[in-house]
């Protein structure tokens, strides 16, 4: 069977990561869908043994870069190696994770290629030689459903959306690929580690927000304690943001990041259109605002009317024992 | 230097979208365009740079008419001057043949930097700054939050964000910068910038003259469509004790997910 997919799988402090592991859990439907087999590809450096992992997850080749080029992640060594799987494998539909990495490399790739390019994209089927994708524009306003050919095709696909699936045993068919002819003329010199306090927005599975309903930046800690205690990471609507409480890191919205978590909770958010686009995605939303009438009580699972300084204190407390319990 | 920034029109983050009549396209009758946010963090670092170290900007942009008043702003704000593409094909194509145009602009211009908005708040894609990198065989840096180039000119330090913290890149120039809110706080245009801006040149460029090929997509747009996700719409009464204690219970008994 012909390599229909190329996944490329990103790894840090030598895991794989989670939206890596979705990303494959995709690849290996869209190219059993099209009669074909997922081939992966890992680049960095002594990461040779994560081909087995990689397989495990159905890639039926594993195609490693293993380079001291590659030790941090190089738009231009990482665009090479992709380029050069691709020739190998013959795949025509180039798959990653919407990351950081991903939305920096895949863009890039696809110009290489003069492939079409879909981004962030939250749904996908194979069909008669077509990927049939779905993707959000203006933050999630509007859903656009679009058929390429899956024979020439860069996609990056919303971590969070796909489910992972649970490895199976395999002993991997691997390739390597050489990049050691590329001269990177940008290199990562220094990873720099945000606090690790709480957890990335972008990469949460729950998400506490504040909005302007807290009344100043002292009251932020409010949202901080109720999102260690539920081992979630921190938003902020763009109003609070704009006024210098808290980094833009943790904007959600339009000009912020747009999330899919399995849980939000809105605090004292009213829910600007913004806003709402950008985390109207998430599975389960609970808001927690002093004006009933609020917008953000409209797309909210569960709503709080009510002094969010009397509900937050007394909700952290709740989760610490709910939690503690077990 | 001479620093080259690109710059698109959007709706406004406050725009109501919603598809058209037959569901293949987004209506956008009626919406109030505005520079692309993220344009402007590229466009005010731009201005800082030449305030640093001399030299000139020039702003790239696409687009019909409507765009004139986009370069006018912009060159109100302190751009020396504006080379607009006036062509509908590309104003709605796809990233690559935007890319393609940019990169003939360029090619022109031969600028030492390019700074863009790291995506445009429309269709979401993150694509033409690394397109454009591309296409002109150059380095990238996207989603870049702190900026400083090199006293020779010749190199750029440049963090950008990513998950859980921040890369920082040492970038030999010339290279595509995208510019992530938090790069810088942009200016607004005085009067002096206003009236300085009506003298400023504006040139228009055809696709014939950059020698580009109407603009095509692989992409079929099948539908276009608004989100709709079932909410429960479940409003919890009571005291703070009492709602807390019931939000408890719902989110670990029925969602399961304490």
């Amino acid at each position: 069977m012909a390599h229909l997919v190329l996944t490329i799988v990103e790894h840090r402090d030598g895991q794989i990561r989670k939206s890596s592991l979705e990303a494959l859990a995709l690849g290996k439907r869209l190219a059993s869908e099209g009669g074909g087999t997922q081939a992966a590809l890992i680049v960095g450096k002594n990461i040779s043994n994560l081909a087995g992992e990689v397989a495990g997850h159905g890639a039926a080749l594993v195609a490693i870069a293993d380079h001291d080029l590659a030790a941090q992640y190089s738009t231009e060594v990482y665009a090479t190696a992709v380029q050069r799987a691709a020739e190998k494998t013959g795949a025509g539909l180039i798959l990653e994770s919407a990351t950081a990495q991903g939305k920096d490399l895949a863009p890039r790739i696809a110009a290489r290629l003069n492939a079409p390019y879909l981004t962030d994209i939250v749904d996908a089927k194979v069909e008669n030689g077509n990927l049939i994708a779905v993707r959000p524009e203006y933050a999630g306003k509007a859903l656009l459903r679009v058929s390429v050919p899956v024979s020439k095709v860069v996609v990056t696909a919303r971590p969070n959306v796909f489910p992972a699936e649970n490895p199976i045993a395999s002993t991997p068919e691997t390739a390597s690929i050489d990049v050691s002819d590329v001269k990177p003329r940008a290199r990562v010199v220094r990873f720099v580690s945000a606090s690790k306090e709480t957890v990335d927005v972008a990469e949460a599975e729950i998400i506490v927000s504040g909005g302007r309903g807290l009344k100043g930046p002292e009251n932020f800690p409010l949202v901080f304690e109720l999102a260690k205690a539920l081992g979630a990471g921190v938003g902020a609507s763009r109003a609070v943001v704009d006024a210098g409480w808290i980094d833009h890191d943790h904007q959600v919205g339009q000009t912020g990041k747009t999330v899919s978590p399995t849980l939000y909770v809105a605090c004292g958010i009213s829910g600007a259109i913004q806003h709402l686009a950008g985390m109207r995605t998430s599975k389960c939303i609970v808001a927690i605002n002093k004006d009933a009438d609020a917008p953000i009580f409209k797309i909210a699972d569960y709503g709080l009317a009510g002094d969010l300084f009397e509900i937050l204190p007394r909700l952290t407390e709740a989760v610490k024992k709910v939690k503690g319990a077990g | 230097m001479k620093i080259a920034v690109c710059l698109k029109q959007v709706p406004a983050t406050d725009s109501r979208i919603k598809p058209s009549g037959d569901g293949h396209a987004v209506d956008l009758a009626g919406v109030e365009w505005v520079v692309n946010p993220y344009d402007e963090f590229a466009l005010e670092e731009a201005l800082r740079l030449k305030e640093k170290h001399s030299g000139e900007v020039v702003v790239f942009s696409i687009g019909g008419d409507k765009v004139e008043e986009a370069m006018r702003s912009a060159l109100a704000l302190g751009a020396d001057r504006a080379v607009v593409l006036k062509d509908p094909a590309f104003t709605h194509a796809d990233p690559l043949p935007v890319a393609e145009a940019l990169a003939a602009m360029a090619k022109r211009e031969s600028p030492d930097l390019i700074l863009c908005g790291k995506q445009g708040v429309d269709h979401d894609r993150m694509a033409v700054p690394a397109m454009l990198a591309e296409k002109l065989d150059w380095p990238q840096a996207t989603v870049v939050v702190k900026l400083e180039i090199g006293a020779d000119g010749k190199s750029a330090h440049a963090e950008r964000e990513v998950e859980g913290g921040h890369e920082e890149l040492e970038i030999t120039l010339p290279a595509v910068i995208a510019a992530q809110k938090g790069l810088n706080e942009p200016r607004y245009a005085n009067l002096k910038g206003i009236m300085a801006a009506k003298k400023k040149p504006v040139a228009v460029v055809t696709a014939a003259e950059l020698g580009l090929n109407p603009p095509t997509s692989p992409i079929q747009m099948l539908e276009v469509a608004q989100p709709s996700q079932a909410r429960k719409n479940r409003m919890i009464t009571g005291d703070p004790a009492q709602q807390v204690e019931e939000l408890v219970r719902i989110l670990r008994t029925e969602e399961k997910i304490l």
